[in-house]
């Protein structure tokens, strides 16, 4: 069948539904939180219109949303919910569960500001408070990537059997409509075939019991081995991008996108819809003479040291912009990258602005003066500060 | 297994075993017999989910499994909710669920897994009518951290986190009537149940595999270990517990309350001879037991009354 898209003006949590509803889920348990809601929402729609056939459980919490989810998955069936902040935050005991039970349920998280001050709009820290649950992390650019992401989440994470998240940003995403490419059911079919579970719970001639005390003798190893299957995605997540590419014509076979690398004295870092303004300044600024490139971490976990790697060997510094804080230490994606670079003897002038937190506005024009700052630090050589809270009202 | 000739048949209890000798549990547990006879009612076509508690630790460790049945091991507040998804996936996946021919889904917790931390996920079960069996085996505290209290612990009971010191003991609430919490679902169908009575256990457990909808057992099981009791009483403790009517057998059936006591006709006998077999109550004062006498005389005729109105 020759690929014709269905093109569509739908907001980032739409794109989630369906793709939710294109990838086959059979269980969907959620709870709502204000910006996640219309993505169950549609879901629901779809059930009660008779377009899914879901098993769909309208929990009283999210923790036992995550609960119900990784029930439903360690029976063999394709495990979808969606959640974000607050949410998030209460999930995390399962979170932990789902990864070293080792269910591939994929999530939604709409990435969205932690309370106290209550905040709806945009902010990272929720997602990567969740770095160490053993979830694969993508972190979507546009409504596009949300909807590809989700699909490929799911082929990626039934390969290693790893849960996977595929994040979007509050409102900015979430709520905001844009065209969206998507793929006929028969196609997706083809590249998401039915799930191969690694186990089920159905097996009653020779059951199983998952999740026993393992001691010290034991427990080590069943790490190693999620350690080894985080590794593992990593080829399997170029494999799957680029596959996605050569079916769909939208390739992600990096797990780094990156844009005028080769001859670029700096380049901006940082994850998602950010990275849409990012990208239109770097086009700007190259007209006005800028040396400056553009990378995309789109996968953080597992984290694309490799991909780092290639990047600092090209540039003279990188401006790291985080929309989340680790009190007590920096950003988190720079704190991560400068790790990766420790061991390499790379150098590149590394600078952490802390922008965007809460849903503060990101513009083209944030973007030029933070180039401008990176030029005047490359010329010198040398840092004036580590860490950069660029929008404070002083 | 076949029976054999020498067992007369009018034994109701099957003789088939899904939980096998070998098992880490204390000597006389109360929890690893029912769960035995849990087991025998619903055969090897059942799954169970088990949440932190002693039950985790009896049920042996990785790689071993004293239950002949898939085994989910699962966080100690999340029996309702993962026990909802574990239903809803065989139901995807087109399996028939509960009744006589389809997969048990069987959620086993304790007292403090049920009463406490797992409240809001049993409830959210009940409400939304997943067709699973959920039972807490009640051994009236958290044993498997030590013998702290739980909402279900009686007053005047020791723990290790409401000692009985020398001047006075910490546990002055009375145990939570789960069970009314439950029926307040309005579920097709919930029961007490115990140990010391099995045939009347195998047929409350059976009645909730045939009734499709959410069924809920409170099961009443005696921890030597937690109790301070003789490993040999448990059994005895368990029948006292009735024959005092501290621990009431009835069912609620489609809004219908029923008292299954061994002889209803007998007046409950007094708490005392339940109360003196364990430990854990000897920090009581005569003032104390008379005070629990109260709670429990009373809490029957609230039942009594309960099975004339809606009998
Ligand atoms: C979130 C969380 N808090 C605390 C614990 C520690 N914990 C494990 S079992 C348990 C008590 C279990 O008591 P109960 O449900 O009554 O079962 P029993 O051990 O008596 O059989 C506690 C507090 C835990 N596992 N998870
Ligand atoms: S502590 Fe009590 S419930 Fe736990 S295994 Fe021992 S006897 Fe059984």
């Amino acid at each position: 069948m020759e690929y014709k898209p269905i093109k569509k003006v739908i907001s980032g949590n739409y794109a989630a539904a369906y793709a939710a509803l294109h990838a086959r889920v059979q269980v969907v348990a959620a709870y709502p939180i204000t910006p996640q809601t219309s993505i169950i929402e549609k879901i629901a729609e779809f059930i009660a219109n008779g377009e899914a056939d879901i098993q769909y459980i309208p929990v009283e919490s999210e923790h036992s949303a995550m609960a119900a989810c990784i029930g439903a998955s360690a029976t063999g069936a394709r495990v979808f919910t969606a959640t974000s902040a607050q949410g998030l935050a209460l999930m995390h005991e399962m979170l932990h569960w789902a990864s070293n039970a080792r269910l591939p349920i994929v999530m939604v998280d709409v990435n969205r500001a932690m309370a106290p001050p209550w905040s709806v709009w945009d902010d990272q820290t929720d997602s990567l408070s969740q770095r160490d649950t053993g979830w694969m992390q993508f972190y979507a650019e546009n409504n596009q990537e949300v909807y590809d992401g989700v699909l490929m989440a799911f082929r990626v994470a039934e390969t290693v059997n790893l849960p996977a998240m595929v994040i979007e940003s509050a409102f900015i995403l979430s709520h905001t409509y844009d065209i969206v490419e998507m793929i006929p059911q028969e196609l997706v079919d083809e590249f998401l075939p039915p799930r191969k579970p690694l186990y089920t719970l159905t097996d009653f001639d020779n059951p199983i019991a998952v999740g026993g005390l393992a001691t010290p003798a034991d427990y080590y190893e069943f790490r190693y081995k999620i350690a080894m299957a985080m590794e593992k995605a990593k080829e399997v997540i170029k494999e799957v991008g680029r596959e996605f590419g050569e079916r769909f014509g939208r390739d992600y076979s990096q797990m780094i996108e990156t844009a005028y690398i080769d001859d670029a004295d700096f380049v901006f870092m940082g994850m998602g819809s950010l990275m849409g303004t990012v990208k239109e300044a770097v086009d700007i600024l190259r007209r006005e003479g800028y040396k400056v490139g553009y990378a995309k971490v789109r996968w953080f976990r597992p984290f694309p040291r490799e991909e780092l790697i290639e990047i600092a060997e090209r540039v003279k510094g990188i401006a790291v912009l985080d929309r989340n804080f680790s009190f007590g230490q920096e950003g988190i994606l720079f704190n991560e990258a400068k790790g990766v670079l420790y061991n390499t003897g790379l150098r590149p002038i590394m600078k952490n602005y802390i922008v965007g937190l809460g849903g503060r506005d990101f513009t083209v024009k944030d973007a030029k003066v933070i180039a401008d700052d990176m030029r005047k630090l490359i010329e010198r050589g040398k840092l004036d500060k580590e860490v950069e809270w660029y929008h404070l009202k002083r | 297994m076949e029976v054999p000739e020498n067992v007369k048949k009018k034994v109701t209890i099957p003789f088939e075993e899904h939980f096998f000798a070998g098992h880490t549990a204390c000597q006389g547990c109360g929890a690893s017999l029912a769960l035995r006879y849990v087991l025998k009612a619903y055969g090897k076509k059942t799954i169970i989910a088990i949440p932190a508690c002693c039950s985790t630790i009896i049920a042996g460790p990785w790689p071993y499994s004293t239950l002949n049945v898939p085994l989910f091991h699962t966080a100690f507040e999340t029996t309702g909710a993962v026990i909802s998804g574990i239903e809803a996936g065989l139901k995807a996946l087109g399996y028939k669920v509960k009744g006589d021919d389809g997969i048990m889904v069987v959620g086993w917790a304790g007292d403090g897994g049920t009463a406490d931390i797992g409240l809001q996920a049993l409830s959210g079960m009940l409400e939304r009518g997943h067709d699973a069996v959920y039972i807490m085996y009640d051994n009236e505290a958290y044993m498997n951290t030590g013998i702290q209290r739980s909402s279900s612990t009686p007053y005047g009971a020791w723990t290790t986190n409401t000692p009985g010191g020398k001047r006075h003991f910490l546990e002055k609430k009375h145990k939570k009537k789960v069970i009314d919490i439950v029926i307040a679902h309005r579920i097709p169908y919930a029961a007490t149940a115990s140990i010391a009575y099995p045939e009347d256990l195998i047929r409350k457990l059976k009645k909730a595999q045939k009734i499709p909808g959410p069924s809920f057992i409170q099961l009443f099981a005696p921890c030597p270990t937690g109790w301070r009791a003789p490993t040999d009483k448990t059994i005895e403790l368990a029948r006292l517990a009735v024959q005092t009517a501290y621990f009431p057998l009835f069912e609620y059936e489609n809004g219908k309350y029923k008292i299954n006591m061994p002889n209803p006709k007998k007046e409950p006998k007094p708490i005392e001879e339940f109360l003196k077999l364990q430990g854990r109550f000897k920090y009581m004062t005569k003032e104390d037991v008379e005070i629990l006498q109260k709670w429990v005389l009373d809490e029957w005729e609230r039942l009594k009354k309960l099975a004339e109105v809606f009998g």
